[in-house]
């Protein structure tokens, strides 16, 4: 397996900073689960905020100070679960843990001719889109509503867009301002993981869907 | 052969090396003898700076000492989880910070995992473990490589990991266009990730 391409570094330091709106920060943790190289990134860029957040120079000493190492059994912190209970060859086990899912249990809901999605529920009140797709063999992508930042993450099969090839485990890192078609792979279709910091834009994503592409 | 002369035991470096390599004697001592004393001068070494941090991220007064109180606790229980012979003490406790931080004032789901748990994570066959030199000796790099980076860009790095903006609002904070925040960050992590790249 090799891993072509990966989020756009600063994509990658937004996640260790703990900014990433929390769709996108999704997708980039289940690519992390996919690719070694960018967990090594990720660890590189978490010495950094180690690096600012402990820097010595004087803090205030907080006035209420209890220095007892606490008892046994306090209730544990929230924290996100460790384990990796969930291995599937092709859905990242961070989706699969948090949202009980194996590849072959995707509840998949037709959106239209040759294309089906998943909705993956984000917090309440956050506002972002985190779908799983799956596209026909050569069926164009459907537009899925630009106006942020998007993440894409292939699972299984592969796209091409007018800037190359995206197979398993890659991950293509949209601004707003590019425009793409991608269109799957015409052999075996393409299943992904879709992650924007914006609401999805319905409305032409039906629209668009009900007819096939014809090239226009 | 060294002569006698240096047969000596070299002296430890005073600075932040010298600091780390104590914080992970004070982890293992913690981990392992459950010492009282040894989490004592953690939690005065963290606590104050763990604090600071909430209150950068928007947290009042009081939860910001809850925070910093939960984060040394939890570096209380984990303690035995956490490898101290290659990890950064350091790192380990900025990212279980960085979770609560998620967790408590974002209010969204953490996807971060805890720093220890890459390293653990990465396969023998993409970087044997030998070959990586350790998070500790990292962490030095990383800091000097800091100092030595231009004001706009270590600025830029600062308001994401300290002040918690995502690079849109680094780019509303700083009335800039949302492509050069980001070039200024990838200039920031090519530099650092230049210097760390030498120790390979």
């Amino acid at each position: 397996m090799s891993i072509k391409n990966h989020p756009d570094p600063a994509t990658l330091l937004s996640f260790a900073a703990g900014t990433l709106p929390e769709a996108l920060a999704a997708a980039v943790a289940a690519h992390a689960a996919l690719c070694a190289e960018c967990r090594g990134e990720i660890a590189d860029m978490e010495l950094i905020g180690a690096s600012l957040m402990l820097r010595t120079e004087p803090v205030e000493r907080p006035t209420r100070s209890v220095v007892r190492a606490p008892a046994p059994g306090l209730p544990s912190p929230k924290l996100p679960a460790t384990t990796r209970d969930f291995h599937d060859d092709r859905l990242p086990s961070p989706i699969a843990r948090v949202y009980g899912l194996t590849f072959d249990t995707i509840p998949w809901k037709r959106l239209g001719p040759g294309v089906w999605h998943h909705r993956l529920p984000l917090t309440d009140g956050v506002e972002g889109d985190l779908r799983l797709l799956k596209i026909a063999a050569g069926r164009r992508m459907p537009e899925h509503g630009h106006g942020g930042s998007e993440l894409t993450l292939v699972l299984d099969g592969a796209y091409s867009d007018e800037t190359g090839t995206f197979r398993f485990g890659d991950i293509q890192d949209v601004d707003e301002d590019i425009e793409h078609t991608p269109m799957a792979d015409p052999d075996v279709g393409c299943v992904c993981l879709i992650a924007s910091d914006r609401p999805a834009r319905f409305k032409g994503l039906v629209a668009r869907l009900v007819q096939p592409w014809t090239g226009l | 052969m060294l002569g006698t002369a240096h047969d000596a035991r070299p002296r430890p470096r005073p600075g932040p090396a010298r600091q780390w390599g104590s914080m992970s004697d004070l982890l293992s001592r913690i981990a392992t003898d459950r010492s009282d004393e040894a989490f004592r001068s953690l939690f005065d070494e963290y606590r104050p700076r763990v604090r600071r941090y909430m209150l950068q991220q928007g947290a009042d007064g009081d939860l910001a000492d809850e925070l910093a109180q939960e984060t040394l606790v939890t570096v209380w229980r984990k303690a035995a989880l956490y490898s101290s012979e290659k990890g950064s003490p350091s790192a380990w406790i900025f990212t279980i910070a960085r979770n609560l931080r998620i967790d408590r004032i974002r209010r969204q789901r953490g996807w971060q995992e805890l720093t220890d748990e890459h390293a653990a994570n990465i396969p023998s066959e993409d970087e044997p473990a030998d070959s990586r030199v350790d998070q500790q000796q990292r962490q030095v790099r990383v800091q000097a490589a800091l100092r030595d980076l231009p004001p706009e860009q270590i600025e830029a790095v600062t308001l994401a990991f300290i002040e918690g903006l995502p690079h849109s609002e680094i780019a509303e904070r700083l009335s800039l266009p949302l492509g050069t925040v980001k070039s200024r960050i990838r200039l920031a992590y090519a530099k650092l990730r230049e210097a760390l790249d030498e120790l390979r």
